[in-house]
């Protein structure tokens, strides 16, 4: 028997000092030795745990053999009969706390790189193929609306229309994608990716209606009664939560979700040939320790600021962030403030925020989330100057389909009641998946509860 | 892409754009808002809807060039399109008989004022109207408006016509008069509604103002339109734009308003710039 192998492939980058000043992605992804190299090292064993960690179950291995037998197209194939959007999903899932994580190879540290090899296959795809022709399915005469189209709703409406469904999606913003579009970076997630896969989606026959806020323009319930068989909620989690410490509405504090969406939706970075404006702070201060933190951090940084301070009330081991954006965030150069949390905001005679106070903290006993509890260091209170704050503190789901759909049950922090297996709410004929229902989480566990719900909405629809 | 169906300058930079947006004007109720965007590179503004019309299909807004997007949708006319109109945003104001309601209508917000108090006419309510702007020539909708009050004052600040002055002065009038008023909504520049919201304070009578603060989506996405009422932190696109002008913390609204001067400022010249290239292109015969 061959001797394993535990060497992962590492995937080139950018330099952290080049990339720090432009928007281009940071990871490159393989070349083709290296995904060969990197696909080889998988002993194709029979317990297949990867698959069972994958919240699509896409079939790795056998993309993964494909790959190595250097017959791409079944690669693709195989991809996309389980993932409709692998160009997104080997980007930004992550992948070490899910398929990587169960690899038969991760008890010794080599797990294979599913998620460079992944995104290899949907690159290659996007370089070589063009879109896939597409098979049109026979039609089942039943209409289904599909509300957002962020990961879950994409997904979901994929699936229902490859089994011959009537899919239309409707989009409050004026593009597709959701968070995809106005949350995750071009330098983590290049926005062609993202319209090349809503391109695929739609190529599958579904329409997508922009500029349509549901709950506004339409209603669930007008929805059903226009037709529609079926709805599915895939709205996500778009409000943004505050800290509420005082100063908080001063001029240059922003939720992550504002900065990001006047950057990356607006393209705010190429103001003024773009009229969206976004202030270019100095100092920055984003208080947070997760994702979406970490991408506030490193756009601040690319727009030009001078610092960019990480301020995390918990330490680094309790850090909800990606490892791997974590370390991309350090290596260009932002400023990890630890055990730190803002107590207030003091401004200028404009109301421009200048400084923040801060307590010192430390850890207590575990919490409910079993990480343990910040606890404030009494007198430890510190200033430092900031010029811009952006509050990178989680969201929770947008109230507005909730406060217009009788019968539709919520739970803790607006989300809307589902059945976990199926997506089923509590009003008849609508499902519901992703953030909406699970508060803020991944990219791929929305799509999984998309998967979830559209096998459930087409068994419903056959049988009525 | 939605198209404009007729654009009439009511004033030379204040302008009336009727867009044909179908499913919007079915839903539109009076102050509610659409948001905006001219093109790919364009940002998302909001306009309060000045009126509707279901059958035909449309939506009408009045706006004044004031920045980049508004002046540059002032070189659109009837039969070009916008990329984006979204809409309708925000609660409708309260419309239901409260006796008698007096309406205050600060500069082009006559427009928006129009809808609801034709609501509240039709409702049954006594309303007396006051319209104010800086000077005559920036008048507009005076007799569109008196068609739907009991009783109309106008107001200007040099008094190039109608009486000369502010609209809080006769307000002020009507309140220490011996006619009952039941509400106010005052709707106009922040500074005006403040100044109502400050002299109906201490006659107690509920004031209604339609806020303008900064937005981008206006969904409730961002909190970029976050304004204090009441000491409570309210998104003005989704639990406005109407509140309680007696509530509103008027200094936060007006300093917020004011984040983007520097920007909006070099987006503006940046514009001007350009089109003062091409019509000088254009004087000298090129494309």
């Amino acid at each position: 028997m061959a001797k394993l192998n535990l060497n992962r492939v590492e995937m080139p980058r950018q330099k952290p000092g080049v990339r720090a000043k432009n928007y281009n992605e940071v990871a490159l992804g393989y070349r083709w030795e290296q995904a060969l190299e990197e696909a080889q090292r998988c002993i194709q064993c029979p317990k297949q745990p990867c698959k069972a960690g994958c919240p699509v179950q896409v079939d790795i291995p056998e993309f993964i053999l494909a790959l190595r037998d250097n017959n791409m197209e079944e690669a693709v194939r195989i991809m996309k009969s389980k993932n409709s959007l692998p160009g997104i999903c080997g980007r930004v899932c992550p992948q070490e706390t899910q398929c990587e994580e169960v690899c038969t190879l991760a008890k010794k540290g080599g797990q294979i790189a599913i998620g460079r090899l992944e995104r290899y296959v949907a690159d290659w795809e996007r370089e070589h193929m063009g879109a896939l022709p597409v098979k049109p399915a026979k039609p089942s005469g039943k209409k289904v609306a599909v509300v957002g189209s962020g990961p879950a709703g994409l997904t979901a409406a994929a699936d229902l229309a490859r089994l011959g469904h009537a899919v239309t999606i409707f989009e409050a913003l004026h593009v597709a994608g959701g968070v995809l579009m106005y949350g995750i970076p071009e330098f983590r997630l290049p926005k062609a990716i993202v319209q090349g896969e809503v391109k695929y989606v739609a190529s599958l026959g579904v329409d997508i209606k922009l500029d349509s806020v549901v709950g506004k323009l339409l209603t669930i319930d007008e929805l059903l009664k226009n037709g529609y068989d079926a709805v599915f909620l895939g709205t996500g989690a778009g409000l943004p939560m505050f800290i509420g410490c005082p100063g908080e509405n001063l001029n240059g504090i922003y939720s992550a979700n504002e900065f990001l969406t006047r950057v990356n939706l607006m393209k705010a970075y190429r103001f003024p040939e773009y009229d969206t404006p976004v202030r270019i702070g100095r100092r920055v201060a984003v208080i947070g320790g997760g994702n979406v933190a970490m991408d506030s951090a490193r756009c601040a940084l690319r727009l030009g600021a001078e610092k960019v301070y990480i301020v995390y009330r918990r330490s680094e081991a309790e850090m909800p962030a990606r490892r791997e954006e974590v370390e991309n965030a350090k290596e260009e150069g932002i400023i990890f403030k630890l055990l730190t949390n803002p107590k207030q905001f003091l401004g200028d005679e404009k109301n421009n925020v200048c400084q923040m106070e801060c307590h010192e903290m430390e850890l207590g006993e575990p919490d409910e989330s079993g990480r343990r509890r910040p606890v404030i260091k009494e007198g430890s209170e510190f200033k430092f100057d900031v010029d811009v704050v952006i509050v990178a503190l989680g969201t929770t789901p947008n109230p507005l389909i909730a406060q217009t759909t009788p019968g539709l049950e919520t739970g803790k922090g607006g989300t809307v009641v589902a059945d976990e297996e199926t997506g089923q709410t509590k009003k008849k004929k609508v499902w519901a998946g992703g953030d909406i229902v699970t508060g803020a989480a991944t990219v791929i566990s929305a799509m999984g509860a998309g998967k979830k719900a559209a096998a459930d909405i087409d068994k419903f629809l056959r049988n009525s | 892409m939605y198209k404009i169906l007729r654009r009439e300058d009511l004033t030379p930079n204040i302008h009336l754009y009727k867009f044909e947006a179908p499913e919007v004007a079915r839903k539109a109720k009076p102050g509610q808002f659409v948001v905006i965007r001219i093109d790919e590179r364009g940002e998302r503004i909001p306009l309060t809807v000045a009126d509707w019309d279901e059958k035909e299909g449309s939506i009408t807004v009045v706006c004044m060039e004031v920045g980049t997007t508004t002046q540059r949708l002032a070189t659109l006319g009837t039969g070009d399109a916008i990329a984006d109109f979204v809409g309708p945003l925000g609660r409708p104001t309260e419309i239901e008989k409260f006796g008698t309601v007096c309406c205050v209508a600060g500069g082009f917000a006559v427009a928006v004022v129009m809808p609801i108090a034709r609501a509240l006419k039709q409702e049954g309510n006594e309303v007396i109207s006051i319209l104010g702007a800086r000077n005559k020539d920036l008048l507009f909708w005076e007799d569109e408006l008196r068609r739907v009050s009991d009783q109309l004052i106008v107001t200007t600040d040099d008094g190039s016509y109608g009486r000369k002055g502010l609209v809080t002065e006769p307000l002020k009038e009507i309140l220490e008069s011996n006619h009952k008023v039941d509400r106010v909504i005052a709707i106009g520049p922040s500074i005006m509604m403040k100044f109502c919201s400050l002299t109906t304070k201490p006659f107690g009578v509920k004031t209604i103002v339609s806020l303008n603060p900064i937005m981008v989506d206006g969904t409730g996405m961002c909190g970029c339109c976050r304004v204090s009422v009441g000491g409570v932190t309210r998104f003005a696109c989704v639990d406005g734009p109407d509140f309680d002008g007696h509530q509103v913390d008027w200094d936060l609204l007006l300093a917020r308003q004011k984040t983007y001067l520097g920007e909006e400022k070099r987006s503006l010249e940046r514009w001007q710039g350009q089109c003062g290239e091409k019509s000088e292109a254009k004087s000298r015969g090129e494309k």
